[in-house]
């Protein structure tokens, strides 16, 4: 599989705005600035990005732990009930980045809450949910420095 | 930093993404009843007590062809961690290294997030990082993702949103699935 064609401006674009992007009034005025283009050919390579899911969203990543409380969760489900599980864990606000692994360690998700207290109920209404226990494994340290995707060699 | 109820209802207003208009802060702030100039002031007070880590495009790699992933786990001492973490995140294909806490049957603590193109790639760039870190065959494992059911940014600051009556209107929420490969 291939992914998506990117032109030389929405590789620039993916390249150098993951991280400080403008924090001013016209932010793709400024970022225009740059490459030499019109604001209007900035906003459509965006909007374009976006259509084409290439880019989720231009917004925020947060430290973990300033703005809330969160951590990595996975559960053993049985095969013939993964579907199922997996719509009810999804279902609650708090969880993001739902996703099936290949391993007996199948089930795999991010719970995010406002603070422990409500992180910790949200855990325990999916087990009672389910009926299946739910491994909690907290980040301790962070090893990289988070710089957004770096595009690869292709 | 303590969040202001301010910046949790920004927070909340953000996680739908900045809409790509030509004053997009004043357009935030139209929805919050905040003026241009207070988003932008939080949003920069945020930035730089680093709160907010990053702000920008969200890249998602799957629509970039990097279709392989794998969470790759490692137990390894606790007391040599950090350098077995910083040397890991130095590997090509590795885009995110953490220690995490250990749990009952799950003896792992370093975890690295590999993608590829393929997921022969991954697992040679897998091979080669275990081998970099010394970590024998039964101290480690390798969790290739297979569906993704949803893919949506953290939820911080939403009670306070909720608190504060600007409940979030619930469209571009909710069970997404993706075929990951």
């Amino acid at each position: 599989m291939t992914g998506t064609h990117l032109s030389p401006l929405e590789n620039r674009l993916l390249a150098d705005w993951q991280h400080d992007f403008p924090l001013e009034a016209r932010p793709f005025a400024r970022v225009a600035e740059q490459y030499g283009v019109s604001e209007e050919t900035v906003m459509a390579a965006f909007e374009g990005l976006q259509q084409r899911g290439v880019v989720g969203r231009i917004g925020a990543v947060y430290r973990t732990g300033t703005a809330g409380a969160s951590t990595l969760a996975a559960m053993q489900v049985p095969r013939e009930h993964l579907d199922a599980v997996a719509a009810r864990v999804g279902a609650f606000d708090e969880v993001n980045h739902n996703y099936e692994r290949a391993h007996p360690m199948n089930l795999w998700f991010v719970v995010t809450a406002p603070d422990t207290e409500r992180l910790d109920a949200v855990v325990e209404a999916i087990e009672a949910e389910t009926g299946l226990s739910v491994l909690c494994f907290p980040m301790e340290e962070a090893y990289h420095l988070d710089l957004g995707f770096a595009l690869p060699e292709r | 930093m303590e969040l202001t109820e301010t910046d949790a209802r920004l927070v909340a207003a953000l996680r739908d993404g900045l809409p790509v208009t030509a004053r997009p802060y004043a357009a935030l702030g139209e929805r919050l009843g905040l003026s241009e100039a207070t988003v932008l002031a939080r949003l920069t007070a945020l930035r730089e007590a680093g709160v907010v880590r990053r702000f920008g495009a969200i890249v998602r790699h799957r629509a970039l062809g990097y279709t392989a992933n794998a969470m790759c786990v490692f137990d390894v001492p606790d007391a040599g961690a950090a350098d077995l973490g910083r040397r890991a995140a130095r590997h090509p294909g590795v885009t995110l290294c953490y220690r995490r806490r250990r749990a009952a049957g799950w003896p792992y603590n370093l975890y690295c997030m590999i993608h590829g193109r393929d997921h022969g790639r991954v697992l040679e760039l897998y091979e080669a990082l275990a081998d970099d870190l010394g970590v024998a065959e039964g101290a480690r494992a390798i969790l290739f993702s297979r569906r993704c059911f949803k893919q949506t940014a953290g939820c911080y600051g939403r009670a306070a949103a909720a608190g504060s009556g600007a409940q979030r209107p619930d469209g571009a929420r909710g069970a997404t699935v993706m075929a990951a490969r």
